[in-house]
């Protein structure tokens, strides 16, 4: 029997493997972008870029808790300005290449994505879903009214395919997911990180230094796989699950609920850069074991029952 | 697998290296078995968390690291006390391999500090060592006598340079390396410490075909190769390294010494 087909497509983005570095993860700099890419990914998210420069929440901005990691980053990055340079500094045309922007109102979305216009980008992801930083992510999300303004502002200054990527930390997640679909997205990615505290018993006192943080890794993904599944029933246009995949079998899971790729951020912490090659086979194997010869056979098939 | 969350650890001992400089001695097993090296983030709770190589493991459960003050965190960590508490979490990273046979080593400052117990590991397997330990001037030398302790073991000797020649020859380290290197055939340098010192220890290296070992420092939050703010090319020190081989260091050559991130992620010159 031929290699079952892995190869997926959002929009206009082609993709060789459904396997996707999540935003946040070393997507820093572009030769570590190119990296990842190389060791399997399907395409490669960069770390959310804002307007301005950002020094991020002081340290410990990271702590491994039973199941998973909470960070709190803080959304750190160079300012959009200082990006373009960074994705202008090597040829990137044959890079998956995904950028991840956020802002707190529609005018900076659109000025970000013209500032990058000219540049090889294949698809924009918008975190309006970061849980840690106020004024921007969650208290985005939650606002109808602002995230169609900031939807279409960026669908009109921009052909390249839009993702939008949600928050668990809202109560209606399905209506966020119409919302955008109503208004142009062109892909969900469900979820980012969900707000939630570590505390240390000896010293008595929050081990992060933003106190609150996001909660990544294997401890949400049911909730993540029960958020794509409910999407799914509702929305036409693609979902990129994201959420505690570790394993060939997590990922398999986010595909029966209706993934048609997916996102890993955190798996990178327990299984090494390797983490893609090693999904992408476990995939494989499985799709053949089923006598399929497509992912595409599978996606959805959870809703059967 | 051991835990990415700090352990809180009791401060045993303070011992003062020089007058910006401290070793602080704590009880924690799994420091214990460092390697050469390998780095722990430090948590001072209410401070700040930043990297610290080890300096010192002992058989008996203790480990220690020497810091140099310079800005909050470390200052924070200079003024801690016996009983202070800390979190550690770690030991992260790749370590030196110790080889046996004639070795260089080139470091400086707080850089002498993972060069300490490799030197340990090295006397052990019987390796003879050139030590070159490099400084601007006489006050900043640390762990001179730790370091003459533990080459006497084998035959080995110790050079100590100062820009202002207030203490040993004057001149830079790097300028001690080559008398050696054109004398007698030299199998491993390791270094750390300044990165343009590093970057001429490479190119000398280069010159004579001597692979080296050097450690590096960037920013680091997670200490684990997931954040990405400690990234030099396509690599990741905290995870990559901090102890990269002559290969890795020469693909990196372009920012080696010329440039680094700060906290956002944009590129500074150093
Ligand atoms: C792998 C590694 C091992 C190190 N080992 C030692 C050691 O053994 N002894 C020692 O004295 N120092 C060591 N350092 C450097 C030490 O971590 C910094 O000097 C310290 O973080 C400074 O913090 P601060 O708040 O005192 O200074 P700040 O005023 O905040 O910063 C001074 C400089 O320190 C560096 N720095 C600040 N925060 C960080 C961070 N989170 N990660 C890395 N660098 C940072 C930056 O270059 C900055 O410009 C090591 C660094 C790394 C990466
Ligand atoms: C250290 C870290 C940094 C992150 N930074 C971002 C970010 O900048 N933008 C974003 O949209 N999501 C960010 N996330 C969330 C991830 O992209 C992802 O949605 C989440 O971690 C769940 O997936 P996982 O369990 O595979 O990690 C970050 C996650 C982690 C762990
Ligand atoms: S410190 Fe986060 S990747 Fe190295």
């Amino acid at each position: 029997m031929q290699e079952p087909d892995l190869s997926i497509e959002i929009s206009s983005l082609k993709m060789e493997s459904p396997l996707m570095l999540a935003s946040g993860i070393l997507g820093t700099s572009i030769e570590l972008l190119r990296r990842v890419f190389e060791d399997g990914a399907g395409a490669v998210v960069t770390k959310s870029i804002g307007y301005e420069q950002r020094m991020g929440y002081d340290n410990p901005t990271i702590v491994e808790v039973y199941g998973g990691y909470l960070n709190a980053i803080g959304l750190s990055n160079p300012g959009i300005k200082e990006f373009y340079k960074e994705l202008s500094r090597s040829k990137i045309d044959d890079l998956p290449l995904v950028v991840s922007l956020f802002g707190a109102e529609s005018s900076e979305f659109s000025e970000m994505i013209s500032i990058l216009n000219e540049l090889e980008v294949k698809a924009y992801e918008l975190n309006i879903s970061c849980p840690h930083v106020k004024g921007f992510g969650v208290e985005v999300c939650q606002d109808a009214k602002l995230v169609e303004d900031i939807i279409e502002a960026v669908k009109k200054e921009t052909q390249k395919p839009v993702f939008v990527k949600l928050s668990p930390n809202l109560t209606d997640i399905v209506n966020a997911a119409k919302l955008a679909e109503d208004v142009g997205a062109d892909a969900i990615t469900v979820t980012n990180t969900f707000k939630a505290m570590s505390i240390d018993i000896e010293t008595c006192r929050p081990i992060l230094a933003n106190k609150i943080g996001g909660l990544s890794g294997p401890v949400i993904k049911p909730i993540a796989v029960r958020c794509v599944y409910e999407i799914y029933q509702n929305v036409d246009i693609p979902i990129i699950g994201c959420g505690g995949v570790v394993d060939w079998q997590d990922a398999i899971e986010f595909f029966l609920v209706g993934a048609t790729a997916i996102q890993i951020g955190t798996g990178i912490a327990y299984k090494g850069l390797s983490v893609f090659e090693k999904i992408k086979q476990g995939i494989k194997d499985y799709l053949t074991l089923k006598g399929k010869s497509s992912l595409r056979d599978i996606v959805g098939l959870a809703h059967g029952f | 697998m051991v835990s990415d969350k700090p352990r809180i650890v009791k401060v045993l001992n303070v011992r003062d290296e020089s007058k910006t400089v401290r070793s602080l001695i704590f009880e924690d097993d799994i420091c214990s078995k460092a390697r050469p090296g390998q780095f722990v983030m430090v948590w001072i709770p209410g401070v700040d968390e930043i990297p610290m190589s080890i300096s010192m493991t002992k058989a008996n459960g203790l480990a220690g690291f020497t810091v140099r003050k310079v800005g909050e965190a470390s200052s924070a960590l200079f003024d801690m006390e016996a009983g202070s508490l800390l979190g550690v979490r770690g030991p992260y990273g790749r370590h030196f391999t110790p080889i046996i046979g004639d070795v260089m080593i080139v470091g400086a400052g707080t850089g002498l500090a993972p060069l300490m117990p490799l030197s340990e590991i090295l006397t052990q397997n019987l390796s003879s060592i050139h030590m070159i330990i490099g400084g601007k001037t006489i006050d900043e030398f640390v762990f001179v006598d730790r370091a003459r302790a533990i080459l006497s073991k084998t035959k080995s000797e110790i050079i100590i340079t100062t820009e202002d020649g207030s203490y040993g020859t004057k001149g830079l380290a790097t300028d001690a390396m080559e008398p050696i290197l054109k004398e007698g055939h030299i199998d491993k340098i390791y270094t750390c410490g300044p990165e343009l010192m590093i970057k001429k220890v490479l190119e000398i290296a280069q010159v004579f075909s001597v692979p080296i070992q050097a450690s590096l420092e960037r920013i680091m939050k997670c200490g684990i190769g997931i954040c990405g703010s400690c990234c030099i090319g396509r690599y990741r020190v905290c995870k990559d390294g901090p102890v990269f081989d002559s290969p890795k260091l020469e693909e990196i050559i372009g920012e080696l010494g010329l440039f680094k991130r700060d906290h956002s992620g944009r590129a500074t010159i150093i």
